[in-house]
């Protein structure tokens, strides 16, 4: 059976060029070209809509195995075809803990299955997240996931000796620590930034400095051994100056922020709806202004999600009881435009280099290539013209704990193509049977 | 909407002044009498009752005692409290023990009887006085209870739609009864307006006693 | 009022109706029949997720005056022990037609879900949630306070120009954040008095001054000083070494107690650790107004429970 094959019409290249480009086999062909042997290609209008290529999301959590309540594999890579997302990081902290090589390679497997996207696993730095001892990193590297990125994502690998030997160990087959940068004594039962508001609230804060000393500690010491570390959800103006300082040092750092980090503030915990409910925690209006410069400038490498899916009861509780985290993969093409396009702080081509290239290429995958003839068809056309109240209807995945419902955000994803495949036509999620069987069919093929 | 002025301030000292004389000649002097006017407004008349009462017995049996005179708040003893915006409550001052005394209530308006009815049960929490009797400047009918005043100062047969108000210079300013012809929707400024010179609650208090549904143009209806 | 849930959104004239009302309700509760038929039919709901016997022993007086329904629903022991949420006991309050429901809740914002979340209708008054607040006792305080200070002529006034001093565990008190704020709208002076590790890391926007040393405090002549417990516990996370040298620096001792002047209110929201923020001495001297503190709780809550359950609940 020959695969469907897309032309695309008049779409805008992140440098502003209009081009067509036709979806063939799985590769792209941008230009002049791309009218070459499009006879019977599936023709898009693509006037107005701008050519990404396929997201990278270096931290997703897709809770399964586990907690397949909240989400699975399969709901989740549909909230990242949704999004404009073709490959997703899955964080290592499922039940049982993605600490060895069987987990890792179920997760690849499931994702693969799935056809939505391409499910990249993490590994977890210690044996059950327990912070205690180095879970098989060499095995998962090993293993069919070839794990690259290791983290205790959710808890911070807070015993300096064990961060020293994990970063120590991953040189060995290029891996990097992706550390949850949170001082955990510092944080005992935290439930929101720690300042004004908080002790107005009477909600124990979760100071910067719990942030900012894990993050100092951290890069001094990758710098001690010559490895490659990677922070996690930066959310505190102080951590962009220590990342800003650690890279003029020449230390092997990168730093992501995450899209709710990028827009929301602090204030809105004051009418404690547990939508806001995320670790870390919103921040002041400042720190929020430092991320973006630092998204800006680079001292920031990558938008990441942290799409952290949870049931509907785990929200629609009081504040204390409420499980942290928001579901980020189906809004964050939008926050980001309003946060950082629409505000002139990065460009298209930014844009691109933040959520696609940079993210692929710290996680060691063949993902993120520009939207250039030859590049694998991971493509995702995303019209910036319009502007609506974001509702549960954009929300792909199992949960709607998503902070952004009943507000206006700009922009929205029409296709998504993974490997060839439009798993997003036209604003629609291709239906799951569908994209199984693509799925099989490109196993099939090698 | 338009307010006429049915009583004036000469008509009002002289209504008080017969009350007081009917209240003195039904009890046969002041001996055991207790005033107690309904707030707001009730309270001044109950007042000037009282000032009249010793006066005329002053005139004559030269060193006899005023009246006590006193303030019995109702308003934890409505039965209409769910259909109103909350009601702030008036002070309740007895100034003497009730039991075995004749209490005059008095109130302004005597209107379904609601009021006083729960003036009643306010009362026999308070003590157990000898006798209840009720003085009201005006009556305009409408009952909804069996209650009747016993000293009445005009009656004013009214439509239920027509909204009276009682100003008293204590409160308001100035003495008058006025008749609005409540046609207006009572929404907005302009029905109170008129009598809101005083602590600015005079619209609602006047016809505290009032009949449910019909007749109020009340903005806070 | 539909719901009491903080005193930080009460304005002066709010703030000053309630004391008000509990003024009448005083008036009640000092004649023979202390019982209103105001609130007849209407059911109210003691929602107690933490102990507070004391609490919730003066809400029920209150409701019980008013002659409302009254339903003691203690977490202990119910199915909210074996994992019931919130929502779900909130439904089956609403299914049983509570009007009002009373709630501690050791989660600060409980109520404010409560109120918000749409699963009940009933008015929501907060006993206590976490480390946030306690209005009703910051009601009850003010309203003892403007007794001593105007007696019978209370009515209408605030506490324009009182010096407040509060004295203890700010950082955990719900109790202090109440009275903060309420004591400021009525024009009181604060004063808040800690040790620097049992203080909000960032009191900046709090209108009131913030001293570590008592002693400072008091030569500054307060009107009032109020003394809040202080947990034992919180010595083993080193918020300060021992009992003892809390006591000797934060405590309202003998020698403390006869710097103040002979009217100066000394107050103290309970349960009391006699001994160690407060010495038997101050507990029971002429100066405390703790068993009035008592007393006008029933009055406060009196007026709190008439001024969310009488009225049209559709038109506010």
């Amino acid at each position: 059976m020959s695969r469907e094959r897309f032309l695309i019409e008049g779409a805008t290249l992140v440098d502003g060029q209009a081009t067509d480009i036709l979806v063939d086999d799985g590769f792209l062909t941008v230009g002049p070209d791309a009218r070459d042997g499009a006879a019977d290609a599936t023709r898009i209008d693509a006037a107005g809509l701008i050519a990404l290529p396929g997201l990278v999301d270096l931290h997703t959590h897709l809770r399964e195995p586990g907690f397949e309540q909240s989400e699975t594999v399969l709901t989740g890579t549909r909230a990242a075809a949704a999004g404009g997302y073709t490959t997703v990081f899955a964080m290592a902290n499922t039940s049982p803990v993605a600490d060895t090589a069987g987990v890792v390679e179920q997760e690849l497997s499931l994702g693969r299955a799935a056809g939505y996207a391409t499910v990249q696993p993490i590994g977890a730095v210690t044996v059950g997240l327990a912070g205690e001892r180095l879970a098989e990193l060499g095995a998962m590297a090993a293993s069919r996931a070839k794990v690259r990125v290791f983290s205790d994502d959710g808890v911070c690998v807070a015993d300096p000796l064990l961060m020293r030997r994990a970063l120590e160990y991953v040189k060995a087959f290029d891996g990097v620590i992706a550390q949850h940068a949170q001082e955990p004594r510092l944080t005992a039962g935290a439930q929101m930034n720690e300042g004004a508001l908080s002790g107005t609230l009477g909600l124990p804060g979760w100071p910067a400095v719990a942030e900012e000393s894990i993050i100092a500690r951290d890069v001094l010491l990758a710098e001690h051994v010559g490895s490659r570390l990677h922070v996690c959800h930066v959310s505190t103006a102080g951590s962009v100056d220590i990342v800003r300082w650690a890279k003029a040092r020449g230390i092997d750092v990168t730093a992501e922020v995450t899209p709710h980090h990028l827009l929301l503030t602090e204030d809105l915990v004051a009418g404690y709806d547990a939508r806001y409910k995320v670790n870390p925690p919103l921040r002041r209006a400042d720190d929020v202004q430092a991320l973006r410069e630092g998204l800006a400038d680079g001292t920031i490498d990558i938008v990441a999600t942290d799409h952290a899916p949870h049931p509907i009861e785990a929200k629609d509780c009081e504040w204390d009881a409420a499980a942290n985290g928001m579901v980020g993969l189906e809004s964050a093409l939008s926050v980001v435009q309003k946060a950082m396009v629409d505000t002139e702080l990065l460009s298209w081509t930014d844009v691109a280099r933040v959520m696609s290239a940079i993210p692929a290429s710290i996680g060691r995958v063949d993902a993120g290539a520009p939207v250039a003839s030859g590049s694998r068809a991971d493509l995702t056309l995303y019209d910036p013209g319009v502007s609506e109240v974001f509702a549960t209807d954009r929300l792909a995945g199992k949960g709607v704990n998503s902070p952004y419902l009943g507000i206006d955000l700009p922009g929205r994803v029409r296709w998504t193509f993974h490997g060839g495949t439009a798993t997003l036509r036209d604003g629609a999620l291709i239906e799951i049977d569908d994209a199984a069987a693509r799925a099989r069919e490109e196993l099939a093929r090698g | 909407m338009t307010a006429r002025t049915v009583l004036h301030q000469a008509d009002i000292a002289r209504a008080l002044t017969r009350i007081s004389h009917e209240i003195l000649e039904s009890n046969r002097g002041s001996g055991d009498l207790v005033v107690l006017g309904i707030p707001t407004r009730g309270v001044a008349l109950a007042e000037r009752i009282g000032a009249t009462i010793a006066r005329i017995e002053n005139g004559t049996a030269p060193g006899a005692d005023a009246p006590p005179v006193g303030a019995l708040d109702v308003t934890m003893y409505r039965d209409d409290l769910a259909k109103h915006p909350t009601r702030a409550p008036s002070p309740t001052s007895i100034p003497v023990s009730i039991d075995g005394k004749v209490v005059v209530l008095v109130d302004d308006v005597l209107f379904s009887g609601r009021t006083i009815r729960a003036a009643l049960d306010a009362l026999s929490d308070l003590g157990r006085p000898r006798a209840v009797r009720l003085a009201v400047l005006v009556d305009r009918g409408h009952r909804e209870f069996p209650i009747r005043a016993d000293f009445v100062g005009k009656n004013l047969p009214s439509s239920s739609r027509e909204r009276i108000n009682v100003r008293v210079t204590e409160v308001d300013g100035d003495d008058a009864v006025t008749i609005d012809d409540g046609e207006a929707d009572g929404v907005g400024g302009a029905g109170r307006s008129g009598s809101d010179t005083g602590a600015g609650r005079s619209g609602s208090d006047t016809d505290a006693d009032r009949s449910d549904g019909a007749g109020r143009g009340e903005a806070d209806a | 009022m539909r719901h009491l849930l903080s005193t930080r959104d009460l304005d002066r004239e709010t703030a000053i109706g309630i004391l008000d009302v509990a003024e009448d309700m005083a008036d009640v509760s000092s004649r023979e029949v202390k019982k209103l038929p105001t609130l007849r039919g209407k059911t109210v709901v003691n929602l107690f997720f933490e102990d507070s016997t004391r609490t919730r022993i003066s809400f029920e007086a209150a409701a019980k005056r008013l002659s409302a329904d009254v339903i003691n629903f203690s977490a202990k022991g119910s199915s909210v022990s074996k994992g019931e949420s919130l929502k779900d006991t909130a439904q089956t309050l609403a299914a049983i037609g509570a009007d009002a429901v009373v709630v501690r809740h050791s989660a600060s914002g409980a109520p404010h879900t409560l109120a918000s979340a749409g699963w009940i209708d009933a008015g929501i008054l907060n006993a206590g949630d976490g480390t946030h607040e306690h209005p009703t006792q910051a009601l009850l305080d003010a309203f003892t306070m403007r007794r001593r200070l105007h007696g019978s002529a209370s009515r209408g006034k605030g506490l324009d120009g009182v010096h407040v001093v509060i004295v203890g565990d700010i950082l955990h008190s719900r109790v202090a954040r109440s009275d903060v704020w309420l004591l400021n709208t009525l024009g009181a002076h604060v004063t808040l008095i800690a040790p620097p590790t049992l203080l909000p890391v960032d009191t900046g926007q709090w209108p009131c001054e913030i001293g570590y040393d008592l002693d400072a405090a008091i030569d500054a002549d307060p009107d009032v000083v109020m003394m809040l417990r202080i947990q034992a516990e919180r010595m083993n996370a080193a918020f300060f070494p021992n009992t003892r040298e809390y006591s000797r620096r934060w405590g309202l001792d003998a020698s403390r107690l006869d710097r103040l002047r002979s009217d100066t209110m000394v107050m103290h929201p309970g349960p009391m650790v006699r001994g160690l923020e407060i010495s038997a001495a101050a507990a029971d001297s002429a100066r405390s107004l703790v068993r009035d503190q008592v007393a006008s709780g029933v009055s406060v809550r009196m007026a709190a429970l008439y001024l969310l359950l009488s009225g049209d609940r559709e038109v506010d």
